[in-house]
């Protein structure tokens, strides 16, 4: 065994994965990791599968130090620079880490969660099937809580197998797509087409729990009120003042706000990794749209071993090669929208 | 073969889950077809529904649109419910101990003052109910209880408090409550039990079920403390009775 120690990290970081199923009926949140694709790439990256549990790093630095051997890890998710002694680390690619050797993370750019899966896994106590953080229950394994500098992970030696670095699938761009309901028929057609219509902002107060927006006012029509009923990930609920709240993992089971919306499955990682004060819109599409989405996002969820590609030439982000100074390598926009190099051959 | 009930409104919330709504008010009529739907789709699986969530007047069934569609669901789930609901022949029963008033239950004076009454009558009132488990929801265990004696109906507070502690009793609007964990609240406090309605590491380690039947009694706070090292040890401390 080796060890991965959390050398430094900051607040909103804590181990999620696929989430905690089958109890919202007594009143047991989900949480697990707010972009699940991200999840699955880092996860798929170091042969564990797609929802084993990870480290979800917050928009803030992290750095880890490999003790007691070789560990092997992969990063995915939001965009941030990325170094091991200096060497840069691309995202979306794997790395062996040798004992003693620290990598460091940078702020997110772009976005909020990053992923840094271990290969072998995170081992600890399941409850309901997983080891997801939930702070507020005491929930959570090996830390029921936020990860601290000096926490750390028992894992597997690293295997020696090459590193491999993921193609993701060109994601979405553009408005985050919703289902309108389940209380939609709480607002008039004037509030829909605000709700719709109208530029958005995520605050800075939002969490694991909810994202609040900041736009608009929305009114009700029959008050704000409602007797409480059941949340999903992504329920958009309009609260007394009017200023919407998407729901997210962390998310209470029930609430008693009328609902006027529901991200698509699909959409719910890209709101997730919007980042506070980023303006976007939202979009109203039909069921069979939001479904068929749906079972395209799963698919290819399930489907990333096939985008593994030997790191050889691995695709190094812009930032990171500037600041180890290797200038002069072409540059194209890839798909996530984030500046890469292609280094050439 | 009986009549059939009206059907519920089926609610689109997301591509993943549907709210099957019996009833936009809290009505116990409504709360007996939803956890009586609750009970038919455990009993009888539909392949694809991956979790259901009973609530006051709906139930969210949880599903995954890989196996089936919206439309094709609604389709299972219309002729389910609106079945009546069988009569209950079996339900439990929990007799739940409260530590009521004094640092318990920091709002049982005021609660008496604005209904004209005394503590005293309010602890009678309250303990005298007999309460129905309607639903389980907002953080875990937290079990929102149908049944509370009209006359104890009341707003909740104008400025909910941001930590109340595990174990509150309270009453709020038309319900009652058993919350297990520290939470926000913005109900009135009359005391305290020492019964975990979640507990990990403890078998059960939910101990209410939606549709159970729940009453209370009035205990010393010297037995509370006695019973809640009971209780952190793993014991239930809550009687049951089964009728």
């Amino acid at each position: 065994m080796s060890r991965l120690v959390v050398a430094s990290i900051g607040p909103a970081s804590s181990v999620q994965d696929g989430g905690r199923h089958g109890a919202q009926r007594y009143g047991l949140t989900v949480s697990g990791a707010m972009d699940r694709l991200a999840l699955a790439a880092a996860n798929t990256l170091v042969g564990n599968a797609p929802f084993a549990a990870a480290v979800e790093i917050g928009p803030f630095g992290a750095s880890f130090t490999a003790r007691d051997g070789a560990v092997r890890v992969a990063i995915s998710g939001a965009p941030r620079n990325a170094d091991v002694a200096g060497n840069p680390f691309a995202m979306d690619t794997s790395l062996t880490l040798k004992d003693g050797e620290t990598l460091t993370l940078g702020f997110a750019r772009g976005g909020a969660f990053t992923y840094l899966a271990i290969e072998g896994g995170i081992t600890g106590e399941l409850v309901f099937g997983s080891l997801a953080v939930n702070a507020r229950a005491g929930l959570g394994s090996p830390y029921p809580r936020p990860l601290q500098a000096g926490d750390e992970f028992s894992v597997d030696a690293a295997s020696g197998a090459p590193e491999m670095r993921i193609e993701l699938p060109k994601p979405a761009s553009g408005p985050i797509r919703v289902v309108l309901g389940p209380q939609d028929d709480e607002f008039d057609d004037a509030n829909k087409a605000l709700f719709l219509n109208s530029e958005w902002k995520i605050s800075a107060t939002s969490d694991r729990m909810g994202y609040r927006l900041e736009g608009p006012a929305i009114k009700h029509l029959h008050g704000h009120n409602i007797v409480s009923d059941g949340t999903v990930n992504g329920s958009i609920q309009v609260p007394g003042n009017g200023a919407p709240i998407a729901l997210m993992m962390d998310r209470g089971t029930s609430g008693g706000y009328p609902k006027i919306a529901t991200v698509i499955t699909a959409d719910i990682g890209r709101l997730a990794q919007t980042s506070a004060g980023t303006a976007f819109r939202f979009k109203a599409v039909s069921m069979a749209e939001a479904q068929d989405e749906a079972r395209k996002f799963a698919q290819a969820i399930q489907t990333l071993h096939d985008r593994l590609r030997p790191a050889d030439g691995v695709a190094l982000n812009l930032e990171a090669l500037s600041d180890a100074n290797v200038a002069g390598h072409a540059v194209n926009a890839v798909d996530a929208g984030t500046w890469q190099v292609t280094a050439e051959p | 073969m009986a009549a059939t009930l009206p059907p519920p409104r089926l609610l689109p919330s997301g591509d993943s889950a549907v709210t099957v709504e019996f009833s936009r008010t809290i009505d116990d009529a409504a709360n007996q077809r939803v956890l009586a739907l609750d009970k038919a789709l455990a009993a009888n699986p539909i392949d694809g529904i991956t979790e259901t969530v009973p609530t006051y007047r709906s139930l969210l069934v949880h599903y995954d649109p890989g196996k089936i569609g919206f439309d094709a669901l609604g389709d299972k789930l219309l002729p389910i419910a609106i079945q009546p609901p069988p009569p209950v022949t079996k339900t439990r029963r929990w007799r739940i101990p409260v530590a009521y008033g004094g640092e318990h239950g920091i709002d049982l004076e005021d609660v008496a003052k604005a209904l004209n009454t005394t503590p005293d009558d309010i602890v009678a009132r309250h303990a005298g109910g007999d309460y129905k488990v309607a639903m389980i929801g907002f953080t875990p265990g937290w079990s929102y209880l149908s049944g509370l004696d009209k006359s104890l109906h009341m707003s909740r507070r104008q400025n909910p408090r941001l930590l109340t502690p595990a174990g509150t009793i309270s009453i709020g609007g038309v319900q009652a409550g058993i919350q297990c964990l520290a939470a926000p609240s913005g109900w009135h406090l009359l005391g305290r039990t020492p019964v975990r309605t979640y507990q990990l590491h403890r078998n059960p380690t939910f101990l209410t079920e939606p549709g159970d039947r729940v009453t209370f009694f009035a205990i010393d706070h010297k037995t509370f403390e006695e019973l809640d090292r009971a209780a952190e040890a793993g014991e239930i401390v809550a009687e049951q009775v089964n009728a």
